[in-house]
């Protein structure tokens, strides 16, 4: 399963639907998963990819970590699984 | 001064799942202490345990909910749901702004504590859940049982361990007697039946092996239980008016501090919660015709409660009964009260009084009528029930039929 397909699967158990319901350029607000749910999101993308992602909640914004749509989730996942693989 | 109806009860407890099995199993004596399920159990001494039988979490909740959901939350919302089903409440507009939750509770989400000191100590892991700290706060439950139900008054927990819902419950009362509240949701709830939750109580070396046997002179400690109780305490005039179903009424409470000692009773500031509490409910002391005890069934507890209630009624101890239904459900700690609650409606409601069972040999030093082994029919006016928590703090409810 690709990095992309595993964020996905992530992202579709958090907000209950199938990972073939989620289209890249969706955000996460308009998949019903609030603050909640993003930081369970994020627990989940670590424990799965054994990585460390730089996300602030007091603002999120000022995060590495671009959250702003599915599509750049997953490319930040990729970034960071190369990044820490490496190190 | 309003006068406070409890027009709603739920449960789930070692003895039943639901307020009408754990009364039948208060009536026939039964009891819900066995050999406890938890893992690592055989690096515990002891091994016993009054455990909530044939739960899944599953059945009641989905998976988002229990990711929030500790066991002791768990145990109050489903007590709750049928408490405020029962009572017919249903908290929307202003009525929401004037209903709120006190619960009681000693270790709040201790098993969540004690799972993931497990994930960062012994496991070695360097990242927990996300949801720990809203999971394992001691005012999870409350902060739940306010947001399923829509109750915006006043809301919080108390935590004076094993007199964690009698406390709550008395503020309930009072803040309902007072005008402060229409209704109040109130009770307690404790899920301490985890590895480190037994292994701390453990090295207290209060518990029993065997069975919990108050007042019996061959006891030989405390035994932990489970679960949680809830009621909804709520202005008379108010339940009257939507022609609610009254259980019982709540007339007295009071509360007092030994001042003394961390661990060990004593019997000057037992007898001030319970006669503060006659003193309250504003009847004579012969009014009062059985006490739930708080009969943890440790030598110093039961002698001292004993004493003092003796103290307190004098001559018209002996005509009165007193019995522990830890004998069967075992010691909830700081949802003890809230269960016991149950056996102090059943005695004004049904005129049935919960048995103290496991009961085996007189000890002079607890020489009351403490309902041996087999439940007893019989009418009563005015009942007690006691709570009287380590840190010497004691807390007393009085209830009347209606």
């Amino acid at each position: 399963m690709s990095i992309e397909d595993r964020v996905i699967a992530i992202i579709a158990s958090q907000a209950l639907l199938e990972p073939s319901d989620i289209r890249p350029d969706q955000t996460l607000e308009d998949l019903g998963i609030d603050s909640l749910g993003l930081v369970e999101s994020i627990f989940a993308i670590e424990e799965a990819f054994d990585i460390s992602v730089p996300f602030n909640a007091n603002d999120p914004s000022d995060s590495a970590f671009d959250i702003s749509s599915v599509a750049s989730i997953i490319r930040a996942v990729e970034g960071l699984v190369k990044e820490q693989a490496r190190g | 001064m309003k006068r406070v109806v409890i027009t709603g009860a739920g449960t789930i407890n070692p003895l039943g799942h639901d307020v009408p099995a754990t009364l039948e199993a208060m009536r026939e004596g039964r009891c819900g202490i066995g050999p406890l399920d938890i893992r690592d159990v055989d690096r515990l001494a002891i091994q016993i345990g009054g455990q909530v039988r044939d739960y899944d979490e599953h059945v009641h909740f989905n998976r988002q909910q229990i990711a929030l959901y500790d066991r002791f939350t768990q145990f109050t919302l489903l007590a709750a749901r049928q408490a405020i089903d029962q009572s017919g409440l249903r908290p929307v507009g202003e009525l929401a702004n004037r209903a709120g939750v006190v619960l009681g509770t000693s270790g709040g989400g201790l098993t969540t504590q004690d799972e993931n000191y497990r994930a960062v100590y012994e496991e070695g892991k360097n990242r927990v859940h996300p949801f720990i700290v809203p999971k394992l706060m001691n005012n999870a439950a409350a902060s739940h049982v306010s947001m399923e139900w829509n109750l915006r008054g006043p809301s919080f927990t108390v935590a004076t361990a094993c007199a964690s819902s009698n406390h709550a419950m008395g503020l309930a009362f009072q803040m309902v007697r007072s005008g402060m509240a229409t209704a109040m949701v109130t009770g307690g709830s404790e899920s301490m039946l985890c590895f480190g939750g037994i292994k701390a109580w453990e090295g207290l070396r209060v518990m029993s092996r065997d069975a919990c046997r108050p007042f019996s002179a061959n006891r030989s400690g405390m035994v932990q239980g489970e679960g949680a109780g809830v009621f909804v305490f709520e202005d008379y005039d108010h339940a009257r008016a939507r022609g609610a179903e009254m259980l019982a009424e709540v007339i007295g409470f009071a509360m007092s501090s030994d001042a003394s000692d961390i661990v060990m009773p004593s019997k000057q500031g037992a007898a001030r919660a319970i006669a503060g509490a006659i003193a309250d409910a504003g009847v004579p002391k012969e009014a009062v015709g059985y006490i739930n005890a708080h009969g943890t069934g440790t030598a110093a507890n039961d002698k001292t409660e004993s004493a003092a209630v003796a103290d307190v009624f004098g001559r018209h101890a002996d005509r009165l009964m007193l019995s522990s239904t830890k004998s069967m459900h075992g010691h909830l700690i700081g949802g003890t009260g809230a269960v016991e609650l149950l056996a102090c409606i059943m005695a004004v409601r049904d005129g049935v009084i919960a048995p103290t069972i496991g009961y085996e040999e007189p000890d002079p030093e607890c020489a009351l009528d403490v309902v041996p082994n087999v439940a007893r029919e019989a009418k009563v006016d005015v009942v007690l029930s006691n709570a009287f928590a380590f840190g010497g703090l004691n807390a007393v409810i009085a209830l009347r039929g209606i």
